[in-house]
């Protein structure tokens, strides 16, 4: 049918996994924050969910290593973190081959992407579902960019694999949410880890929030590296929103720095 | 420098469970399977986290590493700060300190 949900959210682990070493205030107001973001979801009544997350090492390596992969897989286990560690129980999350299938071969008309059969979530993936699929019901197609080490896919390709995903969406009869995960500037499982650069990432979600593809896609990689850290290449998954909802507004509805959590937390979705 | 040899063991590591009971019980056997400088095997056996990352080891692949090893999340990013006053920066890679001074 169309896209009907297109937002954003923080996935750090820390969010779950050390909650307990949090203000109240800060965990309160974010996982209320992730409740509305649940009920935004649910509104739309999705027959499944896309999640653009950057995975941390859990199924690509730099031995094989795609800079856009989507899944096809019945189901999926996750996290393949610590439960402990994480704060989230592993599971079986349901998938949807036939519709991943149909949806990687409509995008690859514009972009080429590696598929996966197998795959385990991490907190990439886990930490958002946790909040925002909590019964686990909803058929789920993971996709990840490569945003963890160069040679990284440049930011006018994320747009463009954006661009393809909606299009793939508009020609499918389902009704397909799409949620992009990851940090904006962070600097995780580093010596760094809690730094924040509040005023660059408030920069970056405004630029986010009016869909401006040029100030988007002006950030070099040694930038972002510098003022963003290491997590700030995960701006693709954001990017990958803006360039599937292309004259589009979308709103930030949460954004707090919460060192603790290693990021600045923050949800948000497009006006479709 | 093997760095891609010991990160492809810890991505290995991180997501098998027994072959992380395996490298409890007998590590030798597990690292046989991987071409590793002698620092970089005793960095592995030891445990030693900060060396690791020195080393030059992606912080999504050693934080695993570190909580397998029983570091709490505080201890870990410590390790590293600590590892920075004995050794110097990060060796190679992106995950160079930029200040070494972010709050946990
Ligand atoms: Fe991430």
């Amino acid at each position: 049918m169309s896209l009907v949900f297109a937002g954003v959210c923080s996935h750090a682990p820390g969010i779950t996994g050390r909650a307990h070493m949090a203000d109240p205030d800060d965990k309160e107001t974010l996982y209320s924050a992730f409740d509305d973001m649940r009920e935004a979801l649910e509104a739309s009544k999705p027959d499944a969910l896309i999640v653009i997350a950057a995975e941390h090492f859990a199924n690509f390596f730099m031995n094989n290593m795609p800079a856009y992969c989507i899944g096809a897989a019945d189901e999926y286990e996750g996290p393949i973190e610590d439960p402990k560690w994480l704060g989230i129980e592993r599971r079986l999350i349901p998938g949807n081959p036939e519709l991943s299938k149909r949806i990687i071969a409509k995008v690859m008309k514009d972009v080429d992407v590696a598929y996966a059969e197998e795959w385990k979530f991490d907190h990439g993936i886990s930490v958002p579902l946790h909040f925002l699929t909590p019964e686990y019901e909803l058929d789920i197609i993971p996709v990840n960019i490569n945003c963890q080490g160069p040679p990284l896919s440049p930011l006018h390709r994320a747009w463009a694999f954006g661009q393809a995903l909606r299009k793939a969406c508009d020609e499918v009869p389902e009704r397909i949410a799409i949620v992009a995960t990851g940090g904006i500037s962070h600097w995780p499982a580093t010596p760094d880890s809690g730094k924040i650069n509040e005023a660059w990432d408030k920069e970056f979600l405004q630029r986010w929030c009016a869909g401006d593809k040029d100030a988007l896609l002006s950030y070099t990689d040694e930038e972002t590296w510098q003022d963003a850290g290491q997590g700030g290449f995960e701006i693709r998954a954001f990017i990958a929103i803006s360039g599937a909802t292309i004259g589009s507004q979308a709103k930030v509805h949460y954004y707090r720095p919460i060192p603790i959590f290693a990021v600045g937390c923050t949800t948000g979705w497009v006006d479709l | 420098m093997s760095l891609y040899q010991t990160q492809k063991l810890l991505y290995q590591l991180n997501k098998d469970v027994q072959m992380q009971a395996s490298f409890l019980a007998d590590h030798e056997a597990i690292m046989n399977n991987f071409k590793l400088t002698q620092e970089e095997h005793d960095a592995l056996v030891n445990k030693d986290i900060g060396l690791l990352y020195i080393l030059g080891v992606n912080g999504q692949i050693l934080m695993h590493f570190a909580a397998m090893c029983g570091l709490a999340w505080p201890e870990y990013i410590q390790a590293m700060r600590d590892a920075l006053a004995i050794h110097g920066n990060v060796r190679t890679g992106l995950y160079v300190t930029t200040d070494g001074k972010g709050a946990v």
